[in-house]
């Protein structure tokens, strides 16, 4: 592959996405996603049920590799054909799923401890060390012997960002963290994603939460039928008739859940 | 009836020997079958399509023929033909492992197949080489899950076992045939041997129970009603 001239300057984003496209069995999933994101902001992407916001947040970290366009981490071109740098791509980028994805067999420290252990060759005490330190950032050191299926679904979620975590991560992927929740945990989640905003990790999040959007996103990203359709900062998309389609979407959600309480 | 009784007596030394052959043969049978199994139920999940192949050749050769058929076939035949001089012992080991393999493969292959799709993922997305994803996240996992199925192999496989007797492997069947052929005494020295299969069967699925047991994981999957 060959690698474009880069164009490494004072302002080069961390990660930047040149159109990415993707096609699955025949369908164009994604098309000419292109992005930038800067260190330390914060990106939500918003869009409706399969808008390839999931299949885009996979397509960064190369679970589901990009038929077209480049990845660029810290202006280098990632060549996911080498198995080596794929790996240490992976390991610079987090990804925190919907469905948690915690290791089952494994309590929560080593769920947190395993790949310093196997990926980055650590001992079993210093890396016991880290993944406890991770826990306690995540309010679960208390929690460190329990297994996944003793855990809540917001617990298991913090389990999966301290895991996340432990690798430090230059960029965080968080595809729709608080999906799966009840509703009651999904502020311990949310507290703990808008520490790290606050920390400066630099992340790109699918979200459907309006209040953090607003609160804490640089820039939101609206998606349709695998487009990026509109882009901005949350002011200027979701100011009250400023007619774009973010708005609109959003203001549905918001019936929605006001039907539902 | 007190005939029998000291058929039974005197032949019983002879054949409890036979009982440690019989267990030597099932745990070489089944340490082979394991040993064999576990890459070959890895390849067939996640191999090349060559690879794929060539394991379900395998199985499907293994499983496709009666195991007397391929003690024979391996012992009279291709073993001869390769010009491997084996004893009786070891030829029914490798026949009895090798076929167990191929129905070894089939339960790993199932369990890591039922494994939810997300913990390969989260491994890959740490950066985890699949090999090493495999080795740490789905086979711990996947093995646990095939106690139960593996329990079920070793009851099948130890009386299997007793078709060694055709290549003279020094058994409980072939000692106890042995003696009945002398004594005539039929009934009580085949339900002797029956007993013992039945004892061994026993301990063997009783350790397994406990082995299942000690490595279960807290609320991962549930022993009996709650």
């Amino acid at each position: 592959m060959a690698t474009p001239e880069s164009v490494t300057t004072s302002g080069t984003p961390i990660l930047r996405l040149e159109n990415i496209g993707k096609t699955l069995g025949g369908k164009r999933i994604l098309s000419d996603i292109s992005m930038d994101v800067d260190k330390g902001e914060l990106k939500v992407l918003i869009g409706p049920s399969g808008a390839g916001k999931s299949t885009l947040l996979q397509c960064i970290n190369y679970l589901i590799p990009p038929d077209e366009g480049h990845i660029r981490l810290e202006g280098r071109v990632v060549d996911a054909s080498r198995k080596s740098e794929l790996y240490a791509f992976r390991q610079q980028v987090g990804m925190i799923f919907q469905d948690f994805n915690l290791f089952d067999h494994l309590d929560a420290l080593s769920n947190v401890s395993i790949a310093l252990r196997k990926v980055r060759g650590m001992s079993r005490k210093a890396a016991a060390e880290r993944a406890m330190a991770e826990l306690e950032r995540v309010g679960l050191a208390n929690r460190a012997t329990l297994y996944p299926a003793q855990l809540s679904g917001g617990q298991k979620q913090r389990v999966a960002i301290a895991r996340a975590l432990a690798m430090d991560p230059k960029v965080m992927l968080l595809d729709e963290p608080t999906s799966a929740l009840d509703p009651e945990l999904v502020g311990e989640v949310l507290a703990v994603i808008r520490d790290l905003a606050r920390g400066g990790m630099t992340m790109v999040m699918a979200s459907h939460q309006m209040d953090f959007t607003r609160a804490l996103a640089h820039e939101i990203l609206f998606m349709e039928r695998g487009s990026i359709i509109e882009r901005g900062s949350p002011a200027e998309l979701l100011a009250p008739g400023s007619g774009t389609r973010t708005a609109d979407f959003c203001s549905r959600l918001t019936d929605l859940c006001e039907e539902c309480s | 009836m007190l005939e029998s009784v000291t058929t039974i007596i005197e032949a019983l030394p002879y054949i409890l020997e036979g009982t440690l052959v019989t267990v030597a043969t099932v745990f070489g049978a089944m340490a082979l079958g394991l040993v064999l199994g576990v890459p070959m139920s890895v390849a067939q999940v996640y191999g090349a399509l060559p690879v794929r192949l060539a394991v379900g050749f395998y199985v499907w050769f293994f499983r496709g023929m009666p195991i007397l058929v391929l003690l024979l076939l391996f012992y009279f035949g291709l073993f001869q033909l390769i010009g491997l001089n084996l004893s009786a012992f070891t030829a029914s080991c490798l026949v009895l492992g090798m076929t167990s393999a191929a129905y070894q493969s089939q339960i790993f292959r199932g369990a890591i197949q039922g494994l939810p799709q997300g913990q390969l993922r989260a491994a890959r997305a740490l950066g985890m080489s699949d090999g090493t994803a495999i080795r740490s996240i789905v086979l711990p996992q996947a093995l646990r899950l095939s106690i139960p199925g593996w329990s079920n192999e070793y009851s099948i496989l130890l009386k299997d076992s007793a078709l060694a007797f055709v290549l003279g492997t020094p058994e409980i069947m072939a000692r106890t045939h042995f003696v009945a052929s002398r004594t005539y005494e039929h009934l009580p020295l085949y339900m002797t041997a029956g007993a013992l299969y039945f004892v061994i069967t026993l301990i063997g699925l009783k350790v397994l129970r406990r082995l299942e047991h000690k490595l279960h994981i807290p609320g991962y999957a549930s022993h009996g009603p709650l």
